[in-house]
């Protein structure tokens, strides 16, 4: 298959040898569980338990809100313990609803759970509404709401399927081990997907430091001519939606737009396997498998992970850590998220958990920039990072926006290269973040604004009716006046005449 | 056993392993061959006029950062103002007096560097600063050159005889004299021919070897070419500079010659000759005053390429790559204005490329 050449990019060391030669294992049921409400982008779910409540695996935790929203489901069986705050898988450890859930051991699959028997068979929009009802969410790490997807085809004209199995990020094997376990499923969820979208053209893009996982899924691909297996060039990020899709078909996803605008929609070989469990055992999207790796763990390992697991039972299960770390990891070293602590529950994004150590990150003390233009070579979106931080640096953030700020994807590959060590992506994600809030403070003033200059308007009108009547009723009190007056001449007049008449 | 780490920062949490002083400790390797060739062949003075100019830029930097109640260790050891004096150094002639490299190393630190704000911030090329002040306030000092008297050969002077030279304020006259580019020029204005010049003075191969009168590091043409290819294997520059450079200047000088040889030498001559490679390779390339972008660099080093064979031709200087990358200097930021690369899913103006969606995509 023809592949075409993107921009920018770098080669970090990949550091997979560390996790990549462990096979998928199941992590035993911790002592609890915590379960937050919002696992995904959109608005957050809420609650269907009480305190005290007993709940079978799969059961129902919490329901969708809205359009862009997944449920929560039970991991396991056993009792709430709590519907509550906890400390988020977040780097800012600020606690957010979330379920406490106490595994009775069991581990006891609710009742109604049960898969279809011919999944092809049903229409695709039942598929995608069962896709919604499983909670299943990208598990690239975006945790975009999966079934919102599989129904772009009603605004799109989606012509293609893109598996996203690059899997660019250093350190992480998740996806790789997935492909090469269970291929068969993730084809089988890939082709519902598919059928789902309505599409024919399927392709599964898999980085070339994968050879085991190109095997296995090509020989699972057999059964479906539909689908094309394309060797990627290791190239990070390849991963990043909108270059894998150039990368595939020579189509660039025009700014501000989606990767459907070009008729492609791309989704990750884990959520294709979630997919598949869904449909074909009913399962909904109760655990996950994570990468847990890093020069700091004991016993770096791919495991398949109850959702609500705090990151210290999963540490443990890994032999603990064998170096200090300096750094705990959620996702991967590139774009990932540091974790302020070990407690926090792993979640449906979470596809690693990373403890670096020192020597690992290689990290430095920021120098002058020597306009190396070294970022601006790596740059995967065509920008000029040490341009935008210098604008940011002195306090122009406009400049930073008119240079293109908006269409980073943060990927880091810049901050990555820098020989001065500048940490351009904190500058930029400030910068980011105070434009979103001066966005948010904006439509509040023009908000304000509005209602206020409704209210003089309404005033205004009670004021102008009022007015209005004031003056209707006088012009009907002249009316009045000038009609007694004339009817009092005519009065008048007309007793002239015969007055008139009588002095004849 | 929950475990705290540090305060929340943003990735990325892995970075590649370049740095400053590797950068600039790479450009220092690959300027090795070409410096110990100089030094071998202008013997013991060229030496300590090397050494001069090295520690004079050491001192400039440090007492600059003392004075700027800057810390001192940070900035002096990423290697930026020794491989300034270093640059300086090779564009000397490589007997001048001792204070010929240190107040050039002076210049190039204090006022073409750190009154800019220090390393980074400079518009122009601190070496060729210093370089071209010292050859308008010095043209005597800058303009006497000596042919090669390679160490330990019987022309050559001793250690004691060179210190003189160098720091004792004796002239040299019995040996001073010209570059090739120079006594062409003065020739050429005599209205001679290339033809009768010439054959004279240059021979392609001791001009690409080196064993030619000319500045301290800048004779082997050979030597600065092998450096150039050593910073581009190690991705410490791009092609883009010097390619457009030598290119420029050799399509002009063919141009030319094809023209009038008479009075145009050809590419050759002009692409071994002076500090050419030099600039080539290690002067324009330098990243804190070139543009960022690869169409701005390619229109970078066309424009040094141009102003060096434009000045060199028929403006009032031998030599004009000190020149033409001061003026280019200033053009950087103009260039970096109006020459960006493209933003990802937008055209060259900046606007939203159109939707396409058909299903035409390569099989």
């Amino acid at each position: 298959m023809k592949l075409f050449k993107i921009r920018g990019g770098v080669h970090p060391d990949d550091r997979k040898r560390l996790a990549s030669e462990q096979p998928i294992e199941t992590l035993p049921l911790p002592d609890l569980l915590h379960i937050p409400l919002q696992q995904h982008i959109g608005a957050p779910a809420s609650p269907a338990v009480r305190r005290g409540q007993r709940v079978a695996k799969g059961e129902l935790l919490a329901h969708g809100q809205g359009v862009i929203s997944a449920p929560v489901h039970a991991p396991t069986s056993g009792r709430i313990m709590g519907v509550g705050q906890y400390p988020a898988h977040h780097a800012s450890g600020l606690s957010v609803p979330t379920i406490t859930l106490k595994p009775d051991g069991e581990d006891r699959w609710a009742d109604h759970i049960q898969g279809v028997e011919d999944p092809f068979a049903l229409a695709p929009e039942e598929i995608a509404a069962r896709v919604a009802a499983a909670g299943i969410v990208g598990l690239g790490g975006a945790t975009f709401p999966s079934a919102v997807k599989l129904d772009l085809r009603k605004r799109y004209a989606v012509h293609t399927l893109v598996i996203n199995g690059a899997e660019c990020e250093p350190y992480l094997t998740c996806d790789d081990r997935l492909m090469r376990e269970r291929a068969e499923s993730v084809i089988d969820g890939i082709r519902l997907m598919a059928r789902a979208l309505g599409v024919s053209r399927i392709v599964i893009g898999i980085e070339d430091n994968k050879p085991e996982a190109q095997a296995a899924m090509a020989v699972a691909a057999s059964i479906d001519p539909d689908i094309r297996i394309a060797r990627l060039p290791t190239r990070y990020p390849m991963g990043s939606e909108k270059h894998l899709v150039q990368t595939l078909t020579g189509r660039e996803t025009p700014a501000r737009g989606l990767t459907a605008d070009i008729g492609v929609v791309v989704h990750n070989p884990a959520t294709a396997f979630a997919v598949h469990e869904a449909l074909r055992l009913g399962h909904p999207l109760v655990a996950r498998v994570v990468t847990v790796s890093g020069g700091a763990i004991a016993r770096p390992a791919n495991v398949r992970v109850p959702l609500g697991t705090r990151v210290q039972d999963l540490i443990a299960h890994c032999g603990g850590f064998k170096d200090e770390p300096a750094r705990l990891i959620s996702g991967g070293p590139m774009m990932g998220q540091p974790l302020p602590s070990t407690r926090v529950p792993m979640v449906k994004g979470s596809n690693g958990v990373l403890a670096l150590t020192a020597a690992e990150i290689n990290g430095g003390t920021p120098r002058p920039c020597i306009r190396c233009a070294g970022c601006v070579q790596a740059c995967p979106c065509g920008l000029v990072p040490l341009e935008m931080v210098a604008h940011i640096r002195a306090g122009d953030l406009e400049g930073a926006v008119k240079r293109g700020l908006m269409d980073c994807i943060g990927c880091g590959s810049c901050a990555y290269v820098c020989p001065g060590h500048i940490p351009l992506v904190q500058y930029l994600n400030h910068a980011k973040g105070e434009m979103a809030a001066r966005g948010r403070a904006k439509q509040k003033q023009t908000e304000t604004k509005r209602l206020a200059e409704q209210r003089t308007a309404r005033m205004e009108a009670i004021k102008r009716a009022k007015r209005e009547q004031m003056e209707q009723r006088k012009r009907e009190m002249a009316a009045r006046k000038k009609a007694e007056a004339a009817a009092a001449a005519q009065q008048a007049t007309a007793a002239e005449p015969v007055a008139a008449e009588t002095e004849a | 056993m929950p475990i705290e780490t540090p305060a929340a920062q943003c990735g990325p949490f892995a970075h590649d392993t370049v740095g400053i002083p590797r950068t600039m400790g790479l450009v220092m390797l690959a300027l090795v061959p070409a410096t110990l060739f100089g030094l071998w062949q202008f013997g013991w003075p060229a030496i300590w006029l090397f050494l001069a100019t090295l520690a004079g830029a050491l001192l400039a930097e440090i007492l600059s950062l003392w004075f700027a109640g800057k810390p001192i260790r940070p900035d002096l050891s990423d290697g930026t103002a020794l491989l300034t004096g270093w640059l300086l150094a090779m564009t000397l002639p490589p007997w001048a007096p001792w204070w010929i490299g240190v107040v050039g190393a002076l210049l190039a630190i204090v006022v073409a560097k750190q009154v800019f704000g220090g390393v980074g911030q400079n518009l122009f090329n601190p070496a060729m600063v210093a370089r071209v002040a010292l050859l308008i306030a010095f043209p005597l000092e800058m303009t006497s050159f000596v042919a090669p008297t390679p160490l330990f050969s019987a022309e050559a002077p001793g250690l004691v005889e060179s210190l003189a030279i160098t720091f004792g304020g004796q002239g040299f006259d019995a040996f001073s004299g010209a570059t090739v580019l120079g006594q062409v020029r003065t020739e050429l204005g005599q209205g001679e021919t290339l033809a009768t010049i010439l054959p004279d003075l240059y021979a392609p191969l001791s001009g690409a070897v080196g064993t030619v009168a000319g500045s301290l590091g800048e004779t082997s043409a050979l030597l600065l070419l092998l450096g150039g290819l050593f910073l581009l294997y190690k991705r410490v520059i791009t092609w883009h500079i010097p390619v457009a450079l030598l290119g420029t200047i050799a399509v002009l000088a063919a141009l030319m010659h094809l023209i009038d040889p008479e009075h145009y030498a050809g590419p050759l001559y002009h692409l071994v000759s002076g500090a050419t490679l030099l600039g080539a390779f290690f002067i324009a390339t330098d990243p804190v005053t070139s543009p960022v972008s690869a169409r701005g660099q390619l229109l970078f080093g066309a424009g040094c390429g141009l102003l060096i064979y434009v000045i060199r031709t028929w403006a009032g200087y031998p030599e004009g790559v000190a020149f033409a990358v001061l003026l280019m200097n200033a053009c950087a930021p103009l260039i970096d204005h109006y020459v960006k690369p493209r933003i990802y899913g937008r055209d060259r103006r900046g606007q939203p490329l159109e939707y396409a969606n058909d299903v035409e995509t390569s099989r």
